[in-house]
Parts: C-alpha cells; structure tokens; sequence
C-alpha cells in the first residue's frame, strides 16, 4: 500500500472513528431523513399508487436534504481547537485530506441509506424482487457524485457564517442532473425498464460522477490553502 | 505619497463616451430589426421581443465564459485582476440571465399560452442563473480577499463544467417521455435584426464589465489601504 493511500485511509478512519465515538450526527442526520420521509408521505398521500409513482423522488431528495447536513461537520470538527492547521501541516499532498474526507462521507452517508432505503420500501409499499437490484447501484453511483461535491463545497461553506444556508445553495444547482438522472433510473427500473432507459442515465451518472471527482479533486488544493 | 489610484477616475471621460455610443448603438439596432422585420404570422409584433431575449441569452453564455476563463487565469497567476473581472463578468451575466428568462416568460404566455414550461432550455437557463447567484452569495459571505477569489475561481470553474452536463440530462428527460419540438428555420429579416442586436448586447456587456472592473478594482485599493492603515503599515503600493 502506497504512502498516499495510506495517508487517505487514515484520515478516513479518523473521521469515521470521531463519528463512532459521538454518534450524535449519524443519529442526527437518520431521523431527520426518516422525519422527511414520512412528511413527504404526509403531503402526498394517502393514495398508495400516488406515493409509489413519486417515491423515487422522495427517496432521492431525502438523500440530499439529509446528507447535506452532515458534510459541513466533516470539516466543523476540525476547526475546533485548530486542528485543521494541524491537519495541514502535516507532510504529503493535500488532495489526500480531501479523498479521506471524501471516503469518510461516503460511508456516513451509504450508511443511513441503507437504514433508510428499508424504511422508503415499508412506508411506501415499494416492490422488492430480484429484478430491482440494479436500484443499489443507481444508489451507489448517484451517492458518489452527491458525496463528491457535497465534501468539496463543505470545505469552503463549513467556514463561512451562514454555512447551514450557504452549502445547499452552492450544492443543490449543480446537483440537477445528477437528481434528475438518479430519479429516472430508478423509475425507470421500478416500472420493468421496458424501453431500456435506464442506461442512459447510468452512463450520465459515470460521467458525472468522473468529471466532479477529477475537478474537485484537482480543486481542492487551492480551496483549502491557508 | 501619490499612488495610482489618484489618477484613476472610476468613469474616465472615454468610457462616459463608451457608454452612450453603445447606447445608441443599441437604439440603431432596435429600430434596424423593427423596421426590417415584418409581423410574424403566428406571433404578430410579439416576435419583437426575441431580439432583447436571443441575445441576452447569447451574452449571457460569452459572460459565463469569461468567469470560467478568468477563474482558470486567477487560480493559474493568483493576480487579483482576473478575480475581479470574473466578479464584474459574473455580475452582468446574472442580470442578463435574469432578463432573459423574465422576457422569455413574457413572450411564453401569449405565445404558448403559459407563463412556464418544463422546456430542456428553460431549465438549464434556470440553473445557470442559479449557479450565478450561488457564486455572488459565495463571494459576499467570504470577507478575506485571497480566500474569495480562490473559493470563487473553484466555484465558477465547477458551476461551468456544470452547464453542458445539466443540458444532456434535461433533455434525455423530457425527450424520454415525449416529442421535443424544433425551432423552425428561421428567416433572413429576422436573423439580421438578431445578429445585429447580439452585437449591441455584446458591446453593453463589454460597457459593464469594464465599468464594473474599475469600480473593483478602486474598491480593492481602498480596502488594502484601509487594513493597512488598521496595521499600520503606512502607504504600501497595491495592484
């Protein structure tokens, strides 16, 4: 294992063991995900057809309401007691901070979807059949881009005031295409993929998913210089 | 100690005289695509409104453009300049966009009967000027000058990759689900008065930005004064 990602790993892990300890903002970001969800059932329904139509999209912007809560305290534990400029000091590249913060995220976030996506299927009466496999990866790949700018834009929004505001407005525009192609995937899977669209919107997904990875990757350096 | 910024008059005489040649130009071009352009079948005069709205929609792109370019430029020098122009660009870019998708809903109600439709170009329209307002807000929350530009550029630079992506994405999406329709071919009289116009808004946006740019830049040189003066460090040469 090269010095780079050993590097990677460990901030990851410190990140992930920070969260372990606490919990307060996994359990945070759990309920109030669970919270949207069934205040979302609250404003659609009660029609059980009308809800499972639009449960893609609930289930999608509960992701991204939830998960933007807890990038900007990927970055807020570190301000405290200066540990940031520690953490910058420390030799070897930078973009290392942001691929750990990155990992770290990723494992916050797929965390309370796999908690949540069982909820969706119970409240909103969501098929569960073999067929509906590929649901895991538009979730994994749309979770990855998501993860990836949401981790790159909390670096700047986590040290302004005002960041609760800031972040989703910076994050959300830019988050469009993902949504829409992550929404209509899993539509389209849900109802059979007939026409075979979802492969379209895989492919829009990848090549999000690499275009902001490799920009905010390359990006990062000159956002976190002090 | 005389400083440059002494001699640097934020609206000197030749961009006062600017100002009003891309004015009347402006007005030139108007009247030129009224008067050669004849009452659409369809749409009668209302087609009028189109050389306001295509070519603020084209500008808007050139403004959007030079964010892109001068936030790569700032992030690869670290000059202020290209900060502060991507800020003057990005600010008439807002406002032309902003423009543009209000004309365009003035024109959309009569025409198609609706103030707003779920149209790829309208919603990527829509975004960009979102990803407009997100990098102002961005830059008026940040105080630290070095931290703004770096924060913007990285912004700025991402929002533009953004754009085209946004585009593919809400164009499978509506074509998925039903027939787009075309632009039709559109003809000579009416392209003139479009090209001529594009040309009138681009030399208003030029008029802006450099306008925009020198009050920047003034604003710059008094606040590094000031927080010298805070320092004391006495009268340091800026820009």
């Amino acid at each position: 294992m090269g010095r780079e990602t050993r590097r990677i790993l460990a901030i990851a892990l410190k990140d992930l063991t920070a969260e372990r300890r606490t919990k307060a903002n996994f359990n945070g970001v759990l309920f109030f995900a669970v919270l949207i969800l069934l205040m979302f059932g609250f404003a659609l329904g009660p029609d059980a057809d009308a809800l499972r139509d639009a449960s893609a999209g609930v289930l999608w912007l509960t992701v991204l309401f939830g998960g933007v809560l807890a990038f900007n305290r990927s970055y807020e534990m570190e301000l405290e007691n200066g540990a940031l400029d520690a953490l910058l000091m420390y030799p070897g590249d930078r973009k290392s901070i942001y691929l750990g913060k990155l990992i770290a995220n990723l494992a916050f976030v797929l965390l309370v979807e796999v908690l949540l996506v069982p909820m969706a299927v119970v409240l909103y009466n969501l098929p569960v059949n073999p067929r509906m496999a590929p649901v895991l990866l538009v979730l994994l790949l749309g979770t990855i881009g998501f993860v990836t700018l949401g981790t790159f834009y909390a670096a700047m929004a986590s040290r302004v005031r005002a960041r609760e505001v800031l972040l989703p407005l910076l994050l959300f525009p830019v988050l469009v295409p993902l949504l829409v192609a992550a929404v209509q995937a899993t539509r389209a899977i849900m109802t059979g993929d007939v026409m075979g669209d979802s492969h379209a919107w895989f492919k829009l997904l990848v090549v999000y998913d690499v275009i902001f990875l490799v920009a905010s990757y390359f990006a990062f350096e000159y956002v976190i210089e002090e | 100690m005389k400083t440059w910024l002494a001699n640097y008059p934020v609206r000197p005489r030749w961009l006062r005289i600017l100002g009003w040649s891309v004015f009347a130009f402006f007005v030139a071009t108007q009247a030129i695509a009224w008067k050669i352009s004849p009452p659409d079948r369809d749409m009668g005069h209302l087609e009028k409104i189109l050389y306001v709205h295509v070519p603020g929609a084209w500008v808007s792109f050139v403004a959007f453009t030079c964010v892109f370019v001068a936030s790569i430029m700032y992030l690869i020098t670290r000059d202020i300049k290209h900060d502060l122009f991507a800020a003057s660009a990005a600010e008439i870019g807002t406002v032309l966009t902003g423009m543009t998708l209000g004309l365009g809903s003035i024109w959309g109600r009569p025409t198609w009967g609706v103030w707003w439709t779920w149209d790829p170009r309208i919603l990527t329209y829509t975004v960009l000027l979102l990803i407009f307002i997100s990098y102002l807000a961005l830059r008026s929350f940040v105080d630290d000058e070095d931290r703004r530009a770096r924060w913007s550029a990285a912004v700025g630079i991402i929002g533009f990759l953004d754009v085209p992506i946004v585009y593919m994405s809400v164009k499978w999406w509506r074509t998925l689900h039903q027939m787009q329709s075309t632009p039709s071919t559109i003809a000579r009289e009416y392209i003139i008065g479009m090209d001529l116009n594009a040309f009138a808004f681009l030399f208003i946006f030029l008029y802006f930005v450099i306008a925009r740019y020198r009050a920047a830049r003034v604003m710059h040189a008094v606040e590094s004064r000031r927080e010298d003066a805070a320092l004391g460090v006495g009268e340091a040469m800026h820009v």
